[in-house]
């Protein structure tokens, strides 16, 4: 990893990727080794995302660890003004890794470059959250078997969505073929399909399920929110056409399964909860294995 | 028939580079770029000439003045056709031309106004991703700056 910091996806090689999968494998196995007892971790929160930091304490806790950190800048001196570069050389000192969110994008590579302690970028604005494409790559690789050949698509905000963009660029690595379901507004932006096309992967674009839905190995649902539409008679035309239902389910393909980054409103209707093909609540569980795979390689623990 | 003598719009330098083919929109950004206007070295300059390639070009001569490639490759960006003629004994003793670098620390600023590089005091960095219509990936934000909202720093 670069810097022994984990800010993008891009920055990890495909053994790497693979390797911490595997150890991820083994958390799951035994989740409560006590590999962080003399370690300090900060979670520095710049913008509240509560499941994400539970996660990353939750992991911590389990393995032993001591946090300190904020939840949000309004608990911190970023309200009085003080610099992203402070901070960072502040906190540096008091502990032995950092997890950061920050609302700006770029502020974890920035923060690799200042600290002495490895990064974890949990979120920086639209721009990338690794740890999330870990987990999802960890819950396409469990429950289908294996990371290649699949069917995947990809449902919902496909514009703005950061986790379907990182997802994407993760598995054009082991020769996905791709369907992409968005309303015209909300399509998968050009430069990511040009990259699949320099890759020749395959890739086909929807504005609604149809039957295609049972050609899928996975399918990963985002929430398609109001205030990204220009034209509020636009969403409310579309506002139901992204929404899954158990009923859809039904000949699906016996190993596919749904997932979904959570928090969800209403685009995975609660009767899906049942079926046996849902993952959301499990791939969330294995953000906790595979944020232990990571904080544990950064610290060269394991 | 009117026949025009051609003349020297700027008049020649005895030792020093020229810079030739600097689009006339785009000349105060080259001599940013360079810091031209920090060094007390003999400097003219000639703009809105007439170009065949460029429509209107601007022209720099620098006595006693040679660059590093590396020094003068970050004017490719707002010139990419810009000629150098190295000057001794007012005689051109070598032509060359500029090349886009690979990597760009800076010069440009970055599109993005959610940009950490807009926020803090950093010097910006990119990844030049396509030379012919120059596109930057921002090494901070990843995200890519054009040709058409290129900002010179």
């Amino acid at each position: 990893m670069n810097n022994k910091s984990l800010v993008s996806i891009d920055d990890i090689s495909t053994e790497e990727m693979v390797s911490i999968l595997d150890l991820a494998k083994e958390f799951e196995k035994d989740p409560g080794q006590n590999l962080l007892g003399n370690k300090v971790i900060a979670t520095l929160f710049f913008e509240p995302s509560t499941r994400t930091r539970l996660s990353f304490e939750s992991a911590i806790s389990r393995l032993g660890g001591k946090i300190v950190g904020f939840t949000d800048a309004s608990s911190s001196s970023v309200t009085k003004g003080e610099s992203l570069y402070d901070t960072i050389r502040t906190v540096n000192n008091y502990s032995d890794l950092i997890v950061m969110r920050h609302p700006i994008e770029g502020s974890a590579r920035l923060a690799s470059e200042i600290s002495d302690v490895p990064i974890v970028n949990a979120g920086d604005g639209a721009n990338q959250h690794p740890t999330q494409t870990m987990l999802d790559l960890y819950s396409i690789r469990k429950t289908q078997g294996s990371l290649d050949n699949l069917n995947i698509f990809l449902v919902g905000d496909l514009k703005y969505g950061r986790t379907v963009h990182s997802l994407l660029m993760a598995m054009s690595r082991w020769n996905t073929t791709f369907n992409f379901i968005s309303p015209e507004e909300l399509k998968m932006p050009v430069e990511y399909k040009l990259y699949l096309d320099k890759l020749g992967l395959k890739y086909y674009e929807h504005s609604d399920f149809s039957d295609i839905i049972n050609e899928a190995d996975i399918i990963y649902m985002t929430r398609v929110q109001k205030e990204r539409f220009s034209d509020p008679m636009e969403y409310e035309k579309v506002k139901n056409v992204y929404v899954l239902r158990n009923s859809m389910l039904s000949n699906t393909k016996e190993n596919m399964r749904v997932l979904h980054p959570l928090p969800r409103v209403n685009e995975i209707h609660t009767d899906v909860d049942a079926n046996k093909k849902s993952y959301y609540f499990e791939q969330a569980l294995n953000g906790v294995f595979t944020r232990q795979a990571i904080l544990t390689r950064l610290l060269g623990l394991k | 028939m009117k026949e025009t003598k051609k003349q020297l719009s700027v008049s020649a330098i005895e030792n020093g580079t020229v810079i030739d083919h600097i689009p006339a929109s785009n000349l105060f950004n080259v001599i940013q770029i360079l810091g031209l206007d920090k060094i007390d070295n003999l400097i003219t300059f000639g703009t809105n000439l007439e170009s065949k390639k460029l429509g209107r070009k601007a022209i720099i001569k620098l006595a006693g003045i040679y660059f590093e490639d590396d020094d003068i490759n970050r004017i490719a960006l707002v010139a990419p056709e810009a000629k150098l003629n190295i000057i001794k004994d007012y005689e051109v003793v070598e032509k060359s031309i500029v090349k886009v670098p690979d990597n760009i620390a800076g010069i440009a600023k970055c599109v993005n106004p959610k940009c950490i590089t807009n926020f803090e005091d950093v010097k910006t960095k990119f990844k030049v991703v396509s030379k012919k219509n120059v596109a930057l990936k921002c090494h901070y934000c990843e995200k890519i700056t054009d040709q058409e909202h290129l900002v010179i720093v």
